[in-house]
């Protein structure tokens, strides 16, 4: 592998931020600094005018594969991945099979070995992710798998949730729910209030979610497991949250980008591209999300990225799977919304740590991803022009599919180089393999 | 009223803004008179006879003719009124809504039927108006009479009465009323 | 205006021209040949995927009338039950030549997907719980003709009772009549009222008896037993003795008052037989004037370009 120039930029990590050139060599960091020269035959990329930060970790990106390669496969979800600027993305178990057994796991695994991102695995916590019986946790612990969930669905067995909690406190696994009270949301579309009830769509209240994060908050309390909340999108969910943090209890929480950016407003044209899992929520509740973010409640961006396929996305809005891409447009759309603008709610180094160190930390991928930029570290970076403008085009993208709900926004950021162990997989916003 | 100048009148269009007076009220009385002993020399006599005004000048046309007729033979004559919107051959080409509901209450099987407008110009509205009526049964036979003909036909039909032949360019209007026949233009606002 | 979608695109002075244009339809369906020429070699498809026999006949009834030649397509001896999906099924229609497409679907807001496929007119014969205007149109119409008045609307007190929450006919009838000036009061138990009524113009009661003497329109929803299956109400006998329209009640309703129902009914429960019979029951009116109100859409959306702009720019 040549050597690697990331000349001219300013480096961003978790110690700070400095002007420095960096050079990676053999899938490392080797030097990093402002006097430092490019070897002889160094591929010199340019970073002047742009953030030179960790790779991005996502730690819900629906991947499909095995079962629905028509919406997308580990090959084209991680090329979606590094044209985004993640380096690493957790798959999500809720393929066809599940991933609830050693076997899937390896098979995810080895699909995702030559992509252009590092691919880890989350496994189900019980078989099929069916809510019975407790999937085999330590078999897929031992291979490495730090993150369970049945996301798609809740845990809704009270008693089941415990005992998973309980089982995996030796392992060291981290569980992850999807709060959604399976009654209470049945047959829902959208989010219950004013636009449900003008556009006549069945809806699911707030409450669908709170109750579960009331119940694992006070689950975690008891077993002393570590609780990890997905896509929180209430204002009580996040409050409940920042409270049990407080308390000190082993809990993180993530955001999608969509919850921070939009509301239930987006369904007025009935276009089932604004249709998701939880759904896009009220003015008031995206307002103390994005602040949830702010204050650190919740730890991390991710982008539940679910892609679907067109004919999936053409059916009538109750009939229409939920769900949104998201890898190729996170980061934008977070800096869009969090960084720039007039009274911008937070850093940019602040922004960072929300989608690449605290991530890479809850995922357990912090000895490659998230790491400081400095001699000796993997280089798993990213390259990001925080000031250049784009339209976001679905058409262009490089997923499978085309279902999201940011077509034709204008952004403020984009990603030009990722480098994923050393190797310069994004060039200039073009993928290279 | 032609489709020109219902295009162009208010509400549609611009304002009619008169340049002469070529028939006074009183002119008008006159070839209203003269008009109900034609259509009663004519037909011998009112018996079987309707009058039917188009919509919407011909419709207080028709009345006055109708008074005409009751003053001179002592015979009433029934009155009905015809809105031919549904019926144009321009839908689709320009807004087209009727101006007031239709009301022809009997079956025309058998009667005669005299059409009643201010204004004969292209023939469109009264080709219109002949499809209408078939509508509402087998008239004996129809007739036209109108206040104006100011030419610049585009159909092959001729009027039975007229109160006034009046050589008109295209693009000018007439407007009747009770007070008398104006010669203008249509200003569009 | 190309579609009508929901009664929001007409706004009070499109649906005051509607109701208009009805008048001279309603003319032209009592003559011995009910029919004019005005939307000759126009072609209008009624695409059901959810069956409603009387709602497809009206606007078949309508189109016909105005001399346009109709294509029916329904779901129960389409491609649809071969899995075809739903952009592939009305753009096929649509291949075929149409001006006009009038479609229904039990899910909400299928008339604006539709409308993003093809180019022809969309008209919204019911969409899941979300509108149905032309019946919000055709109940306009019919309250103004019984009330003999060309605009009685405003101060106009209607009830809108049952069912509100599952009811495209309550949400497009609540548009309806507030844009013309009414009062409307919603009544049901809060079960069968939606979520949020957040800018909704109107007022809401859980008592049938306390609005019953103070209303001039009474409009009953038709109820589905399949609710009590979601715990919406104990039974249809409990709704019936708490918001059913009995003849107790219609004997307590102000004398001028008016019955509306937009059928099929659930005799002895929403309505009691007897009532839906009396005098100033207005229910079969509603159905014989549904076919004039429909043509009066389909001659506006197709024989009308632009004319309620230029009426409304010069009025």
């Amino acid at each position: 592998m040549p050597e690697l120039f990331l000349a001219g930029g300013t480096v961003l990590d978790a110690t700070g931020t400095r002007r420095a050139h960096v050079r990676v060599v053999d899938g490392m960091v080797v030097e990093t600094g402002d006097g430092i020269e490019a070897g002889p035959r160094a591929q010199v990329l340019d970073a002047s005018a742009a953030v030179v930060c960790p790779g991005l970790v996502d730690l819900h990106t629906h991947l499909r594969q095995p079962g629905n390669e028509e919406a997308e496969t580990v090959e084209s979800g991680s090329r979606a991945g590094a044209l985004g600027g993640y380096t690493a993305l957790v798959a999500m178990p809720n393929t066809d099979p599940p991933i609830d057994s050693a076997a899937v796991v390896r098979q995810v695994l080895e699909l995702g070995r030559a992509s252009l991102c590092e691919v880890a695995v989350a496994g189900a916590i019980t078989m099929g992710r069916a809510g019975e019986r407790l999937a085999p946790l330590a078999e897929m612990a031992e291979m490495g798998v730090r993150l369970f969930t049945d996301d798609g669905a809740g845990v809704q067995d009270g008693r089941l949730m415990r005992r998973a909690l309980e089982y995996a406190l030796p392992l060291g696994i981290t569980l992850a729910q999807h709060c959604e009270d399976a009654s209470l949301a049945a047959g829902s579309v959208m989010n219950e209030g004013e636009w449900s009830s003008r556009l006549g769509l069945p809806g699911q209240p707030a409450e669908a979610e709170e109750l579960m994060v009331m119940r694992d908050i006070a689950l975690a309390r008891m077993t002393g497991g570590r609780l990890h909340f997905l896509h929180l999108s209430t204002a009580g969910s996040v409050a409940m949250v920042g409270a049990a943090k407080a308390q000190g209890l082993a809990v993180t929480a993530e955001a999608t980008p969509h919850h921070l950016a939009l509301t239930e407003s987006c369904l007025s044209g009935y276009d089932p591209n604004f249709k998701v899992n939880p759904p896009l929520r009220t003015e008031r509740d995206r307002a103390a999300v994005r602040r949830g973010l702010a204050d650190g409640v919740i730890d991390a961006i991710a982008t539940d990225h679910a892609p679907h396929t067109q004919e999936a996305k053409e059916m009538p809005l109750d009939q229409a799977p939920p769900g949104m891409v998201g890898l190729e447009t996170a980061l934008a759309v977070a800096h869009t919304e969090l960084c720039s603008g007039e009274g911008p709610l937070m850093s940019l180094a602040e922004l960072l740590a929300a989608l690449t160190w605290r991530p890479a930390a809850i995922a357990g991928l912090h000895t490659r991803h998230g790491g400081p930029i400095e001699a000796g570290r993997p280089a798993n970076l990213c390259v990001f022009d925080p000031t250049a403008r784009w339209r976001v085009d679905p058409e262009a993208m490089a997923t499978r599919s085309r279902n999201s709900p940011f077509g034709g926004r204008e952004m403020t950021g984009r990603v030009r180089h990722t480098i994923r162990a050393g190797e310069a997989v994004v060039i200039d916003g073009q993928a290279q393999r | 009223m032609a489709e020109r100048e219902r295009l162009l009148t208010p509400p549609l269009g611009g304002v009619f803004v008169a340049r002469a007076q070529v028939m006074t009220a009183e002119d008008v009385s006159r070839a209203t008179t003269r008009i109900a002993h034609e259509v009663a020399e004519r037909n011998h006599g009112l018996d079987d006879l309707v009058l039917v005004g188009l919509q919407t000048g011909g419709v207080p046309l028709a009345r006055r003719v109708a008074d005409a007729l009751e003053t001179a033979y002592g015979q009433a004559v029934p009155v009905g009124s015809l809105d031919v919107a549904f019926y144009r051959d321009d839908i689709g080409l320009r807004p087209v809504l009727p101006e007031a509901v239709t009301n022809i209450p009997w079956d025309l099987t058998g009667l005669t039927v005299v059409l009643v407008d201010d204004v004969f110009f292209t023939g469109r509205t009264v080709r219109a108006a002949l499809n209408a009526l078939a509508d509402h049964g087998r008239a004996r036979s129809v007739q036209l009479a109108v206040m104006v003909d100011r030419g610049h036909r585009e159909l092959p039909i001729r009027p039975d009465f007229v109160g006034k032949n009046l050589p008109t360019r295209r693009d000018e209007m007439v407007d009747v009323s009770a007070s008398g026949v104006m010669l203008g233009d249509v200003v569009v606002k | 205006m190309t579609s009508l979608l929901a009664v929001e695109d007409l706004g009070a002075t499109g649906i005051r021209e509607v109701l208009r244009l009805a008048d001279s339809f309603v003319e032209v369906s009592e003559r011995a040949i009910p029919r004019v020429p005005a939307l000759r070699g126009r072609t209008v498809a009624t695409v059901f995927f959810e069956d409603s026999t009387r709602t497809r006949l009206s606007f078949e009834t309508a189109a016909k009338r105005l001399s346009a030649d109709t294509m029916t397509f329904s779901v129960s001896t389409s491609s649809v039950n071969k899995g075809e999906s739903l952009r592939d099924t009305v753009e096929t229609v649509a291949a075929m030549g149409i001006d006009a497409m009038i479609v229904r679907h039990r899910s909400a807001g299928v008339p604006w997907q539709v409308s993003r496929w093809i180019d022809a007119s969309i008209i919204n014969a019911g969409d899941g719980w979300h509108e149905h205007p032309t019946q919000a149109l055709l109940d306009c119409y019919t309250v103004r003709q019984a009330l003999g008045r060309d605009d009685p609307f405003p101060g106009l007190r209607v009830a809108i009772v049952g069912d509100i929450k599952h009811s495209r006919v309550a949400r497009s009838n609540v548009a309806a009549f507030s844009a013309l000036g009414a009062r409307v009061t919603l009544v049901a138990p809060p079960t069968l009222m939606p979520p949020s009524l957040e800018g909704w113009p109107v007022e809401v009661s859980h008592d049938l008896d306390a609005v019953l003497a103070d209303t001039d329109v009474v409009y009953l929803l038709r109820i589905q037993a399949e609710r009590m299956n979601e715990a919406l109400f104990p039974s249809l006998r409990e709704y019936s003795a708490r918001y059913g329209m009995t003849r107790e009640r219609a004997g307590r309703l102000c004398s001028s008052a008016l019955i509306m129902h937009p059928g099929p009914m659930n005799r002895g429960v929403e309505i009691a037989a007897e009532v839906s019979s009396l005098p100033n029951s207005l229910i079969t009116r509603q159905v014989t004037n549904g076919v004039a109100v429909r043509m009066a859409v389909l001659f506006r959306l197709l024989g009308a370009p632009e004319a309620s702009e230029a009426l409304v720019a010069h009025a």
